[in-house]
């Protein structure tokens, strides 16, 4: 059909909104609610700010056009007098209700309601009066929200109740009054959240962000404490966003450089310990496999999914395999195998990750996974975000920095650690692993990449056949596709042998602690691309293969799966069934 | 089933005439015709209202010896189109407010070839001092029913429901007893009237959001979700609850429905205006002698309304203005009360139909307080998705609170009219764009009261009690009985001595005037 924008004539198919209509003349209209994330199946399309207001020639009111259908002959202008006049009122009236303290918000220059009142040149709001004023959550360990924030476009609903299936947030309250929040004001720690951190990666203004541990962290460097820092494979194909470089850019060599000037002991690899939950995972499969097992395996190193199928399946917690996530190996590694090594005192050593997620702040304190002596595996985790900022709190120019490698002994890493941070990575690098297990011999070269196993679709499967049996394997992200997968395993209509869950769309590269993506999907994309060319640039690609893993066997382990193993490396999981 | 309609009616009809002939100051008997007696229901012509306070709600049989059911069956053995037809020649349009052709509506969801339709009857009556719909249920439940029926037999849907305020218990239990006995009877159910159509009904209760009586956000709350409207990107009639066809009509609507069927598109079209055909029924309240539920014809004058039928305005006092429409209506002042009731006449002066609320103002009323109840309505109703709703309608209270404290400056007149603008050609549902309508006429008709409360801080009602002076006159004999009552101590002044009043500590209660046995307190 055919429509007219500001003067232009444009044939657009059936369905298709004034807003995108308009995109594809190259008319920018601002929104403010509406986000449309596309390949992982995720569209907000409330039409409640009404900032995307159009002048449809023939209506009397003022249309939408994020949600507004065009139609055969339509004359729409986008830039009527009115139709800007009533987007500032509506912006003013947004501002009138929120709080005035842009410069020292979390969100600060990442806030899309700050960006739209600059982009309109908003200078006064001339309509002002009673303001929200609720208390902030901050009782969990990953998550604050701070309703008075809340400009009530419901991204973060849609994305915890369609995306991800937990539906902790709703609205509450009503007129005026009304806020995004869990069910009687609870707060989050005591609802169905899990922590994924994905509705603070939606949210536009500063209504949910994460919980800050940077001053913690510059406070034990201060003290003087033997911090130990480890970094999520993620990470390093991100964190340069943060500093103006294409997405995808791995900047690892940089960064160790950065951590080493910021005042850290030692510099380490958590795809060192990635390559470790491998030697486990992969012996827990194959044992399960050898032994007529419970099958599936479910991979185990997404806290966020953990605590999913804690709460929703806690009739099913005999399938995941018992390894704790490779951030936490490490640190129990760190509290004991590398004390003893290197003649630390327990007691001044400090375990910091850094991590592309907000729910591995929470998994820190999990009662599972305290220690040697009550002590907490991991101390302090901070964010890819977090870890920007302290870069340029330091005053470091990022750019200019000379690469560095990690420190030995827990630094080295495989190509198959690398992958843990994109969706199927870990359950790629278990099959590299477990084929060399089964076998006694090497996938060969050739095979070595599961292409079906990688992407963006958010249920992949693949059949691999291991000397004559096969095996089927399932990949899921996102969480309402990880609950298809269970359900399925459940009612007997999914038939799979070892599947990977992770709950961030995309893998650990879509974590909510990474830079914004804005709604711009194509950036996981890229960070995807970024791991696995670290992946194919690694002389080694197999975990097994990892020479220091081999050398914690031999001085300090045993076997994989042996007794030691299990004290320090695996864990246990515990129904929370919630409402 | 076991006796046929026209032997019901046969034996009830006598029952019913027995009945009626023991009151008959109270009802007037013809040999096929029943009324109530007085003028006041004598100048009405009840349509929607025929069966209220003559029947027995509660008895399937009363409703039945009133032609009750009669419309179904004669609609039973037409084809749909025909039923469609009837509808769309007798011109009815939705009572619920809007105005829309109710057969062209019911012709756009008949049109859709699926396997599920559905019709809803809009129950959630909510505007303040409105209840026709309350009187219809509780007092003729049955008609409400059979014009559900027919709607469903029109439009090829085989599922009712009723979303009614869990509010009104009387008019719920009203309903459960009939659509009971309708069941009972099977002129509801399975194989109706034997005629091989099925319809069934089922009640919903709203819990108290009046914008749940918007269709889009009953249809959220029928389907168990937050009530909040959708953005209208399909017609209800294309795609309305859990995504079928529906039909949603309001409950006078449907009651009209029945003796259209019965009596004829001619005879319905042939009341009222050529546009606005058939009766209204209002909720006359407010200043005026007989406040009360009214049915008349459409295109009587606002004047007659009030003065013929509703006695004028108590008191001898000077009428000001009507607001019809409810909360998202205008007001209409009194020079202009020769102003035609119907859909288009209202409309033209900034008001609407709305679902028949009719308030009346004399010179007592200050149309910026009265902008402020209605306004208040709507932002405590507003359902808070949409911005300009939700913080809009806020901010314009704010502002007319403003004015009735005192406050405001004349620039924020300008300010009152274009946020209102604003609000009503952004808002998401019919409630966030017409809930600015009350300020918005009134600036328009009364101009002037508004520039009063900001540039003279004058109130000329006396209604905005922070405008208000109270001052001690020279009748004062000094007696202490106002310094004694004054609840903020704010009166000073010795024994028979003249007393004085800090306006600065007044907060305006009135007790001093109230227990001054002189005369000597004056408000200005």
């Amino acid at each position: 059909m055919r429509v007219t924008i500001n003067e232009k004539d444009i044939h657009v198919e059936e369905g298709t909104t004034i807003l995108e209509a308009a995109k594809l003349l190259d008319i920018s209209i601002p929104t403010l609610c509406h986000l449309d994330l596309h390949d992982i199946k995720y569209l907000n399309k409330q039409a409640s700010c009404r900032v995307c207001v159009v002048d449809v020639k023939g209506q009397q009111n003022l249309l939408p056009a994020c949600a507004t259908p065009c139609k055969e002959g339509m004359v729409i202008s986008t830039d009527s007098f009115r139709a800007i006049q009533a987007r500032r009122t509506i912006v003013e009236l947004l501002l009138s209700d929120h709080p005035n303290s842009c410069l020292t918000c979390a969100m600060n220059l990442d806030c899309e309601l700050q960006k739209l009142a600059r982009d309109l040149g908003i200078r006064k709001i001339h309509y002002m009066g009673e303001t929200h004023d609720e208390p902030i959550d901050d009782n969990s360990y990953s998550i604050i929200r701070d309703p008075n924030k809340c400009i009530l476009c419901k991204r973060c609903e849609t994305m915890c109740t369609e995306i991800q299936t937990v539906g902790a947030l709703t609205d509450i309250g009503r007129g005026f009054f009304t806020t995004v929040g869990p069910a009687f004001h609870r707060p989050m720690n005591e609802t169905t959240c899990t922590f994924c951190g994905q509705c603070l990666a939606v949210c536009p203004t500063g209504a949910l962000t994460e919980v800050n541990n940077i001053k913690k962290v510059w406070r034990a460097i201060n003290a003087g404490k033997y911090v130990v820092v480890q970094t999520a494979p993620a990470v390093r194909v991100a964190l340069g966003e943060e500093f103006g470089l294409e997405p995808g850019t791995p900047v690892t060599g940089k960064m160790v450089t950065a951590l080493r000037r910021m005042g850290f002991r030692q510099v380490f690899d958590t795809d060192f310990a990635a390559d470790l939950t491998i030697m486990e995972e992969a012996t827990e499969f194959v044992n399960r496999v050898k032994h007529d097992g419970k099958l599936p395996i479910l991979t185990s190193c997404c806290p966020s999914w953990v605590n999913f199928i804690e709460q929703q399946f806690p009739d099913m917690l005999d399938i995941p395999s018992t390894c704790k996530s490779p951030h936490e190996m490490f640190g129990a590694l760190t509290k004991s195998y590398l004390c003893e090594k290197m003649g630390l005192d327990q007691e001044q050593v400090v375990v910091v990750s850094i991590m592309p997620c907000v729910a591995k702040k929470y998994e820190s304190h999990r009662k599972e996974l305290q220690g040697v002596e009550g002590h907490r595996d991991v101390d302090f985790v901070i964010t890819t975000r977090e870890l920007a900022i302290m870069i340029k709190e330091t005053g470091i120019n990022f750019l200019d920095l000379p690469n560095s490698d990690f420190d030995n002994p827990m630094g080295e890493s495989t190509g198959a650690g690398v992958i843990f941070g994109a969706s199927g990575g870990v359950i790629e690098a278990t099959l590299r692993t477990a084929y060399h297990m089964i076998t006694d011999s090497e996938l060969p070269d050739t095979l070595i990449e599961f292409h079906s196993l990688r992407g963006l679709d958010g249920i992949k499967t693949a059949s691999v056949d291991i000397e004559g049996r096969n095996f089927n394997i399932a990949v899921a992200h996102g969480l309402g596709n990880a609950r298809k997968l269970l359900e399925g395993i459940r009612d007997g209509t999914f038939d799979v042998d070892a599947i990977e869950i992770m709950a961030c769309p995309g893998g650990c590269i879509g974590g909510a602690g990474q830079p914004y993506h804005h709604g711009d999907m194509e950036i996981l994309e890229k960070r995807a691309q970024g791991i696995y060319s670290e992946d194919r640039g690694k002389e080694r690609r197999r975990s097994h293969q990892n020479v220091h893993v081999q050398k914690l066997y031999k001085e300090f382990l045993g076997t994989p799966g042996s007794k030691k193993a299990h004290d320090l490396l695996h864990t246990h999981y515990t129904p929370r069934p919630r409402l | 089933m076991q006796k046929t309609l026209e032997e019901i009616k046969d034996t009830t009809w006598w029952e019913l005439v027995k009945r009626l002939n023991e009151n008959p100051d109270e009802y007037y008997v013809g040999h096929d015709k029943l009324a109530l007696k007085g003028t006041y229901y004598e100048l009405q012509e009840r349509i929607a209202l025929r069966n209220i306070g003559i029947i027995d709600p509660d008895s399937i049989d009363e409703y039945i010896a009133t032609d009750g059911y009669f419309a179904l069956q004669k609609s039973l053995q037409m084809k749909p189109e025909e039923v469609i037809d009837i509808v769309k020649d007798s011109g009815l349009r939705g009572r619920g407010g809007a105005g829309f052709s109710t057969g062209r509506k019911w012709q756009s969801a008949a049109v859709h070839q699926v396997d599920q339709k559905y019709v809803i009857c809009n129950a959630d009556e909510g505007d303040p001092g409105a209840y026709m719909d309350r009187s219809i249920l509780e007092g003729d439940p049955h008609s409400v029913l059979e014009g559900m029926a027919i709607c469903g037999y029109a439009v090829g849907a085989n599922k009712g429901y009723i979303y009614v305020r869990a509010e009104y218990p009387k008019a719920v239990s009203a309903l459960i007893n009939a659509i009971d006995q309708a069941q009972k009877l099977g002129v509801l159910g399975e194989n109706i009237l034997d005629s091989g159509f099925d319809f069934n009904i089922e009640l919903r209760l709203g819990a108290g959001a009046f914008v749940c009586g918007e269709s889009t956000a009953l249809m959220e709350s029928i389907e168990g979700k937050r009530g909040m409207p959708r953005n209208k990107e399909f017609r209800t009639t294309e795609r309305g609850l859990w995504g079928y066809p529906t039909v949603i009509n309001n409950v006078e609507t449907l009651a009209n429905i029945p003796p259209i069927m019965n009596k004829g598109a001619e005879w319905f079209s042939g009341i009222g205006t050529s546009l606005s055909t058939g009766t209204k029924v209002f909720a006359l309240v407010g200043k005026v002698n007989h406040p009360g539920l009214v049915e008349v014809p459409m295109g009587m004058s606002i004047y007659d309304i009030v003065y013929k039928i509703g006695g004028g305005i108590p008191e001898g006092k000077k009428a000001k203005a009507v607001q019809t429409g409810g909360p998202s209506g205008g007001c209409i002042p009194s020079k202009m009360w020769d102003t035609r009731v119907d859909f288009e006449s209202l409309e033209e002066v900034g008001s609407i139909m709305g679902s028949g609320g009719m308030v009346v103002m004399d010179e007592d009323d200050c149309m910026v307080d009265i902008a402020k109840f209605f306004l208040e309505f709507s932002v405590d109703e507003s359902c808070g998705k949409c911005t300009p709703c939700r913080i809009g309608n806020k901010r314009l209270l704010e502002l007319l609170e403003k004015f009735t404290q005192g406050e405001a400056e004349f620039s924020d007149i300008n300010k009152l009219s274009n946020l209102s603008n604003v609000i009503c050609a952004t808002s998401l549902c019919g409630l966030g764009q017409s809930s600015p309508n009350p300020v918005l006429s009134t600036l328009n008709y009364f101009y002037d009261e508004y520039k009063e409360h900001a540039e003279d801080k004058h109130c000329r009602s006396a209604v905005c009690k922070q405008l208000l002076r109270y001052e001690v006159n020279e009748n004062c004999v000094g007696c202490t009985r106002c310094l004694q009552h004054c609840p903020v101590d704010c009166i000073t002044g010795a024994i028979r001595e003249r007393h004085y009043i800090d306006i600065e500590k007044c907060i305006r209660c009135g007790e001093c005037f109230k227990n001054c046995p002189v005369d000597a307190i004056t408000v200005s």
